[in-house]
């Protein structure tokens, strides 16, 4: 395991692989929490919190308790479970020391259980064999590309805010076919690490 | 939104065109996305998660009253996540290559919103029969959005249906950038216009991303001031 190795698998979560533009993970919030810049950078952090913690816990789990003992088929049922815990273990404990951040991320939080990036991430850390950094470095990456795909399209969404969409395509219509836009930008990424490390 | 007076046959028949999941309720939108790029992945989705809605419906509505309020949507978690288990082995014993096709999709079916949204607003609330009819009801009717979509995407990006060349279009070039993932948001966004205008016609509301099939809802407590924003 090299540097360039771990760089490069940062770099393919977040471009190439982008969870949101090309594995379409995390759709929900990509949809519905975009609107404005804050609340868009608001939820990446929650989730990229929720998915860093996640992959700290599921990762040794799966290789030192489930593979050992034969245990695999177990695993989205545990995942699912150590998150949904994780997640309101997490709300307790900002709810209690740290008020300012809880009421940054409380209303994100709920919604996190069940947004598929973070389930995700989990079994995708498994099934690719990454070992533990690895894992740790390409969760962090999900969750930056996450970042970046919110930050960008909220900033799509301003501008759409004040231009005179169609009537057929007015609602969510205009904002999917933005979003196919951005993600065609994002097809220009491949091969970028390919061409870059190899 | 089901009301006492509902028959059985309108539960059933919601989930088809008037509470669409994925057209009217946007909801289950992100396997919407990923495996509809060939109209059997979405057929094979569509009624994989058809079979896990319509078990934990039942379960769920059986159990209504004996699981406790305060740690109701972990027990739902748990159950749903039991089947998709099962339902993972199976698929994986017996139709290969769905498992492959479907690949991290299928064990993601635990949070698929449609099956933890059904448990909340349908299946905690009512008894077994009507539970497995609206299970069955708002499956087919992902599984039929699925397919439609898929079968789009395939036809005008591969220029097959069902792995079947279509006669005129597979002379041409096939538009390879439907099966990539902007056509996936192409199709879904023209898809959805329609429905609105379908919709329109028949005096009802735009699609739009609402509280009324999030699972989150109750606890999120947004609800009331209008959605996520």
């Amino acid at each position: 395991m090299s540097v360039t190795g771990l760089v490069s698998i940062f770099l393919a979560a977040i471009l190439t692989n982008n969870f949101v533009l090309s594995k379409f993970l995390g759709i929900c919030p990509f949809l519905g929490v975009s609107k404005k810049l804050d609340t868009a950078v608001g939820m990446s952090v929650a989730v990229i919190f929720v998915m860093t913690l996640a992959t700290l816990v599921t990762w040794p789990i799966q290789t030192f308790i489930l593979d050992p003992n034969g245990l695999g088929y177990l695993q989205t049922i545990v995942f699912i479970l150590i998150i949904a815990a994780l997640v309101q273990f997490v709300e307790i404990f900002l709810k209690k020391y740290v008020p300012s951040l809880y009421s940054a991320l409380g209303i994100y939080l709920p919604l996190i259980t069940t947004n598929c990036a973070v389930l995700g991430v989990t079994v995708l850390n498994i099934d690719e064999g990454y070992n533990f950094v690895e894992s740790i470095v390409n969760t962090v990456g999900a969750g930056f590309g996450f970042m970046l795909a919110m930050a960008i399209f909220a900033g799509v969404r301003g501008r759409m805010e004040t231009s005179d969409v169609p009537k057929f395509l007015q609602g969510l219509p205009i904002v999917l076919v933005a979003a196919s836009i951005v993600a065609c930008s994002f097809l220009g990424f491949q091969g970028l690490v390919d061409g870059l490390f190899n | 939104m089901a009301k006492k007076q509902k028959s059985l046959w309108e539960i059933f028949t919601a989930g088809f065109v008037k509470e669409n999941p994925v057209l009217r309720l946007v909801i289950g939108t992100c396997p919407t996305l990923a495996v509809t790029t060939m109209a059997f992945n979405g057929v094979g989705m569509g009624l994989a998660a058809t079979a896990v809605l319509i078990c934990s419906n039942a379960l769920i509505s059986l159990l209504r009253n004996i699981i406790p309020d305060k740690i109701h949507i972990p027990v739902y978690i748990t159950i749903i996540a039991a089947f998709v288990s099962i339902l993972q082995m199976l698929v994986k014993a017996f139709v290969p290559a769905l498992d492959s096709a479907l690949g991290i999709f299928l064990p993601l079916i635990v949070v698929n919103c449609i099956i933890l949204g059904r448990a909340e607003s349908f299946a905690g609330k009512n008894p077994v029969l009507p539970s497995i009819l609206d299970g069955i009801g708002m499956g087919l009717g992902f599984t039929i959005a699925l397919t439609i979509m898929g079968s789009i995407r395939e036809i005008i990006g591969a220029g097959t249906w069902f792995g079947m060349k279509v006669p005129l279009l597979s002379m041409l070039d096939p538009m390879l950038i439907l099966i990539l993932a902007p056509g996936g948001f192409f199709v879904f966004g023209i898809l959805m216009a329609c429905a609105n205008k379908i919709a329109e016609k028949k005096g009802k509301e735009p699609a739009k991303l609402g509280c009324a099939g999030c699972p989150a809802a109750a606890s999120c407590g947004q609800a009331e001031k209008g959605g996520c924003e």
